[in-house]
């Protein structure tokens, strides 16, 4: 069964991706877990993504296109990339999840992905 | 008497095959409410069929081969499932010819109380899959609508098949946090208070809960301390459910279930001797203090205050601090006890009526002048009327203002 991992990171995690004394740490960290779990073959696909610095979020109200730059809710926590993974069940999926180096300062939610339409 | 009747024979097998059954028929599906329809459907032939034919040598394999065949006519009946189904239904076949081995209530069980189930449905969940009860009864011992109860439950087993929990023993790492859950979920079944009263719940039931659990992890010492300590309570229910209110230092002691106490005695003994300590056998072991009584004449006030301490250690609780507390004030010390009262939070310090009740204690021992205030709010908090009446009669009818 397919689970998405929503990688939810704090603004200190993101800030640590380009800190010159972190990076390497920050990194590290997220290449162990990636490579853990490419080497269990249980990745579908998956992508880091840039900051929410870097979110542009748009709405169509009355008809009308409205741009706002920045992300759709100004929360603590923001989506950091994200894990398609197969694996048998929920609990497999949640032993990932908490693999994740944001598990200890983020948050990962972990869905169920829609199968294919019949 | 004669032999039983097939209504007999088959009352017996679902009320103690029901679990076994839907464990069995849910493995390899995960999907509670397809298994249960299955099995009422098989239950319902075998009330129709048995009493033509004759009750079969094994009702138990009887009943699990008609709903096996029932659960893949339902699986076929279901267009929106996919053909994955197919092999589900494999697996659960698979699974049903080792059934008789292999008892997956466990499994079952630890679903139920798992970490992606919300707290409040896993005790409804497991009295529901391991012994049958319906919505409506578990809804009226726990004071829920019975709409509400029959949403929750279903919800519920909507996330156990579309998230597809695991029905398996957890591994071994996880397996005291998950032990930790179910056994919480167990004893929310009892349905008892702070002091070891019972108002809510379905005390039997979660007893026969603890006891499936028992046999099938004999080895668990907190599993055996789950059991004790509501057998100890148990026990008292003839000394304590009358018209009047008996604080537990006062019960008459021969009213207490002798059977019931010697097997929790006993229970706990045993737990013991595996050497790990644990927030069940903790309270099991201030049950067994207050049993103490009945023979020595005394209550132990030291052993209580010791097994209090442990407790808020291993299960901290805002009850448990208030009867460390009340234990205090026995002990002679009023001021202490006070002062114990006063580190809890604001809301419960106003408004739980057990804090109420040993604060008007300990202000009545001291003898000062906000006494007869403390015990009116004490009073004024009560929800049980044998309670409250207790209470005048200890501390007087409150002055209205």
């Amino acid at each position: 069964m397919h689970y998405m991992l929503m990688l939810n990171e704090t603004a200190e995690e993101f800030a640590r991706r380009t800190d010159p004394g972190e990076t390497g740490a920050y990194w590290g960290g997220w290449n162990a877990f990636i490579g853990a779990m490419a080497q269990a073959g249980v990745i579908v696909k998956g992508d880091g993504l840039q900051g929410p610095t870097l979110a542009t979020t748009v709405r169509i109200k009355d008809g009308k296109r409205h741009v706002q730059d920045g992300p759709f809710a100004d929360t603590k926590e923001q989506l950091g990339g994200y894990f398609v993974i197969d694996v048998p069940d929920l609990d497999a999926a949640l032993d990932w999840a908490a693999k994740a180096p944001c598990a200890l300062t983020g948050s990962v939610e972990v869905r169920p992905v829609l199968p294919p339409m019949a | 008497m004669g032999t039983p009747s097939a209504a007999e024979v088959a009352e017996r097998a679902a009320r103690l095959s029901y679990g076994r059954l839907l464990a069995i028929l849910a493995a390899g599906t995960r999907d509670l409410p397809l298994a249960e329809e299955a099995l009422a459907v098989a239950f319902a032939r075998a009330l129709e069929v048995w009493p033509r034919q004759g009750v079969p040598a094994n009702p138990e394999g009887w009943l699990l081969t008609v709903a096996r065949n029932g659960l893949s006519n339902l699986y076929r009946h279901d267009r929106t499932r996919a053909a994955a189904t197919e092999e589900l239904i494999l697996r659960a076949e698979e699974r049903a010819d080792r059934a008789v081995q292999a008892d997956e209530r466990l499994s079952l069980m630890f679903v139920c109380a798992h970490p992606a189930i919300d707290p409040a449905a896993r005790t409804p969940l497991m009295l529901q899959a391991v012994l049958g009860l319906d919505a409506a009864r578990i809804a009226t011992a726990f004071l829920v609508p019975a709409a509400t109860m029959g949403q929750r439950l279903v919800r519920a087993k909507a996330r156990i098949r579309e998230l597809r929990l695991r029905f398996a023993l957890p591994e071994a790492e996880d397996l005291p946090d998950r032990l930790a859950d179910m056994l919480e979920a167990i004893y929310g079944a009892f349905g008892a208070d702070w002091d070891g009263s019972q108002a809510l719940g379905l005390p039997e039931e979660a007893i026969h809960l603890a006891r499936v659990l028992l046999a099938l992890i004999p080895e668990e010492p907190e599993v055996k301390g789950l059991l004790a300590l509501m057998l100890y309570i148990h026990a008292r229910r003839a000394a304590r459910d009358g018209a009047v209110f008996v604080p537990l230092s006062e019960q008459d002691a021969t009213l207490w279930d002798r059977d019931q106490v010697i097997e929790a005695e006993e229970l706990l003994t045993l737990a013991s001797r595996a050497g790990r300590f644990g927030r069940f056998q903790c309270e099991a072991a201030i049950q067994s203090v207050h049993v103490q009584r009945a023979i020595t004449g005394k209550l132990n006030l030291e052993a209580l205050e010791t097994l209090h301490g442990l407790l808020t250690q291993f299960h901290p609780t805002v009850g448990g601090q208030v009867a460390h507390a009340a234990v205090r004030r026995l002990q002679g010390e009023p001021q202490e006890a006070l002062a114990m009262l006063d580190q809890l939070p604001d809301a419960v310090r106003i408004g739980y009526q057990p804090a109420l009740v040993l604060r008007a204690h300990c202000l009545r021992d001291l003898g000062r002048t906000e006494a007869p205030e403390a015990a009116r709010a004490a009073i004024l908090a009560t929800q049980d009327d044998r309670v409250a009446a207790y209470l005048v009669q200890e501390f007087g009818r409150p002055l209205r203002k």
